[in-house]
């Protein structure tokens, strides 16, 4: 199964593979959430709901709904 | 004749905008370090070189052309409409230094209008902190445009912006890239179609629904019919558009911008870990609150009590200095005491805006608003209903503008319908006379009992707020869209400057917005309680001397009857004991009456209401409070201000609907009467049923 943002733990990091759900609002891929761009999970509020991302140096939170249709890549540390 | 061009100040949120607007217009408009501070049109003049008049004009934080809610809406009509008197000759595009790729989409949509374009690269004092070095000749040549590298916060660069403005004609408006090449066959029949019109204006006004000047939009009614994309296929091309941008972007600023991350220093991280943690996070905003209500209370006692003496003082030497007569009686009587009633609270009402301010600036407002999204939207809300709910205990109008940047309807029709039960700053003045009169002194862990009851009464609003919104989550049959994205700021020291404004503006107003309302209801009282009509009032001091002549009064005793059975049949005193019976199983008597009508007005009015009716009813020199404690129930005996009556009124006030600013605000932001009316009506009955519950119970 491909990962989403939603998979992310708390300080992990990933490469956005695919925003090309309808329920992905244009505004978040105008705020730099792309295909291509690292994202790194920095906070998560309880129940793991909003997400603070980092994603490629732009800090923003989503709801957890959301993040769950960005189709991403972890990058696991060697 | 000078000529005035019309400068749009345009951006993302949070890039300094307004502080760049205030910097040329020399205006104080609001500025804080959370997305979403302007949320409408601000206007102001700036006198460029070589006599030019350059009317400026600020405008919300937007990320794209594409808007996603109202405030953002604002920016896209006002660029698809020509006709619009504020249609800007130049666009200054303000971005963030260190958001400048996000920054940049913005710009090459606005190029893609064709309109002069400048852009301004602002926050310049933070490059050496970030590692952040830039070409500008280089970013100039292929963005085609003129940049202006500036600090508002360091005051520098801001005449270079104003020579670019002055120049504007030498401006390229060629695009900086061709996005049509997304879709070269649908395009390319747009243009055919519509050869008159300009190709992204066009584009523009196919995906979205702007407010458009209507022979336009019939056209593209028309070229929407013959057109067949299906909804989604046009977002994908959106999209498309989107990521074709950014790979712009990308190549320009591969070798136009150097970040040398060893060099960038990073103190979110470290706040962050704490300030969003799960529990150290609802913790540390739990104690910030504390902080808040024992500031409001214990700090500014002292300068409270010295503002009360000094104005029971003043009125009492202005009726020992001027002539005896109408005058000065209302003069002593009416304003002093009614004024009074207001500037007492100045110490308070600085606090509170000071708080409230040091949290907007700091970058600390969208923290909470990350930690409490979650709990919000189980009852209808959003996290950013957080920030109204709370500068709503400023005043409840600003507060529900705020909403502006909510992006789903349902949830910002809920926010602004529940936030006028929260405490706001003009029932502060109602709260603290009367806590101080039935709420003993002791103290408990070290915090007052006053400023605990004080505290509680901001949780019965927010709780009130949160548990209507649970209702009318369910009630409301609403389908609306919800998605939520905010950006987390950078955290930064507030600036003293923007802080100590606002705090002054808004204590300015609240005295002066306020102030004008009470000097004339004070006025008007005081000439309804010192005249009235018939026998009783006119012929009082025969009515009681008989009535008390087998009776050995004192000179003194006598005079205090007089004057209290002369203020019962004065023209206040008839319609307020009509209005009594209505209110006495609350446990008020008829004063109390009188000063909850009057407080419809404005509900700071209310303490002054009651100061100057007492005063005209008495001789002596007292501050309000001791006159308030005073106060005999007229039934059944006893002070009239218990701990019933008190905690009766405190109940009313927390939820009565009585502030006609906010109703206006209400009509005007959810554009019907339905919505401000079911707020009056529901709020003002509920406030009435608990009062009379509350003191029924508690008497
Ligand atoms: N370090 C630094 N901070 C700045 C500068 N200019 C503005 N700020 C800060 O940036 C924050 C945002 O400023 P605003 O002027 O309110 O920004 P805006 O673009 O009008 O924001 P919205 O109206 O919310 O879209 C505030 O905290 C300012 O103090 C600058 O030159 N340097
Ligand atoms: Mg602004």
């Amino acid at each position: 199964m491909q990962d989403t943002i939603a998979h992310l733990k708390r300080g992990e990091k990933g490469i956005i593979v695919d925003v090309s759900s309808i329920h992905i609002p244009l505004k978040l891929l105008e705020m730099g959430c792309l295909p291509g761009n690292s994202v790194e999970l920095v906070q998560l509020a309880p129940f793991q709901d909003p997400m603070y991302l980092n994603i490629n140096g732009t800090h923003l939170a989503i709801r957890k709904e959301t993040a769950t249709h960005i189709l991403i890549e972890k990058i696991t540390h060697e | 004749m000078s000529k005035q061009i019309n400068v749009a100040l345009i951006g993302n949120p949070n890039t300094g905008k307004t502080s760049v607007f205030n910097a040329l217009t020399g205006l104080n408009q609001k500025v804080g370090n959370y997305p979403g501070i302007t949320v409408e049109k601000k206007e102001g003049i700036c006198k460029l070189p070589r006599g030019v008049k350059a009317h400026i004009i600020d405008l919300p934080g937007t990320y794209s052309l594409n808007a996603s809610s109202l405030d953002e809406n604002v920016v896209i009509e006002l660029l698809l409409n020509k006709n619009d008197k504020d249609f800007p000759d130049i666009a200054v595009v303000i971005s963030d230094v260190e958001n400048l790729k996000r920054n940049l989409l913005l710009f090459t949509q606005i190029k893609d209008l064709e309109i002069p374009t400048i852009l301004v690269i602002n926050m310049a004092d933070r490059m050496n902190y970030k590692g952040i070095s830039l070409d500008i000749d280089y970013l100039e040549e292929h963005l085609k445009t003129k940049i202006a590298l500036i600090s508002t916060r360091k005051n520098q660069g801001i005449e270079n912006l104003k020579n670019l403005i002055a120049n504007y004609k030498d401006i390229s408006v060629t695009p900086c890239l061709n996005a049509s090449e997304i879709d070269k066959d649908y395009f390319d029949n747009l243009r055919k179609a519509f050869p008159n019109q300009l190709l992204y204006k066009l584009w523009l006004v196919i995906t979205q629904d702007v407010n458009f000047g209507k022979t336009e939009r019939n056209e593209i009614d028309a070229v929407s019919n013959f057109k067949t994309k299906s909804k989604s296929d046009l977002k994908r091309l959106q999209q498309k558009e989107t990521i074709k941008r950014y790979q712009f972007i990308n190549d320009v600023l591969k070798i136009g911008q150097v970040i040398d991350v060893s060099q960038a220093k990073d103190l979110r991280t470290k706040l962050d870990r704490v300030l969003t943690h799960k529990v150290w996070g609802y913790f540390i905003f739990f104690i910030i609150l504390l902080t808040i209500f024992q500031a409001i209370y214990d700090w500014s006692s002292v300068p409270m009590d010295f503002i009360d003496s000094a104005f029971a003082s003043l009125s009492e030497w202005t009726k020992n200095q001027l002539p005896s007569g109408a005058f000065t009686s209302l003069l002593a009587e009416g304003i002093i005491p009614g004024l009074g009633g207001i500037v007492i609270f100045i110490p308070q009402i600085a606090f509170l805006f000071l708080f409230i301010s040091v949290l907007e600036e700091s970058g600390y407002m969208s923290r909470v608003v990350f930690l409490m999204d979650r709990v919000m939207r189980r009852f209808g809300l959003s996290g950013k209903s957080v920030v109204p709910l709370i500068s709503g205990t400023a005043c409840a109008i600003p507060a529900i503008m705020a909403t502006r940047n909510i992006e789903s309807w349902k949830e910002r029709l809920i926010t602004i319908l529940v936030t006028p039960f929260t405490t706001c700053s003009a029932r502060l003045p109602v709260y603290l006379i009367i806590i101080a009169l039935v709420i003993p002194e002791g103290r408990i862990f070290g915090l007052g009992y006053q400023a605990l009851t004080l505290m509680l009464l901001y949780l019965i609003g927010f709780g009130t707020a949160i548990i209507s919104a649970y209702i009318l989550n369910k009630i409301l049959k609403i389908r609306s869209k919800t998605f939520f994205v905010i950006e987390m700021p950078n955290y930064k020291l507030p600036l003293f400057k923007n802080v100590a404004l606002t705090v002054v503006e808004k204590t300015k107003s609240f005295v002066f917005g306020a102030g004008k309302i009470i000097l004339a209801i004070s006025i008007i009282l005081w000439f309804l309680a010192s005249y009235g009509p018939g026998e009783q009032f006119n012929d009082a001091e025969n009515i009681v001397k008989t009535a008390y002549a087998s009776e050995n009064l004192t000179e003194e005793d006598l005079q205090q009857k007089i004057a209290s059975h002369k203020l019962e049949h004065s023209f206040i005193g008839i319609t307020g004991r009509a209005i009594e019976p209505a209110i006495r199983p609350l446990g008020y008597d008829w004063k109390i009456g009188i000063a909850i009508v009057s407080s419809f007005a404005a509900r700071e009015v209310f303490v002054g209401t009651l100061a100057t009716i007492y005063s005209v009813g008495s001789d002596e020199e007292e501050t309000i409070k001791n006159r308030m404690a005073g106060e005999v129930n007229p039934i059944l005996g006893g002070p009239l201000f218990t701990f019933a009556s008190g905690i009766s009124l405190l109940l009313f006030y927390a939820f009565a609907m009585q502030c006609m600013s906010t109703l206006a605000i209400v009509k005007r932001e959810t554009n019907s009467w339905k919505w401000p009316t079911l707020q009056l009506v529901i709020m003002s009955g509920f406030a009435y049923i608990v009062a009379l519950i509350a003191f029924q119970f508690l008497k």
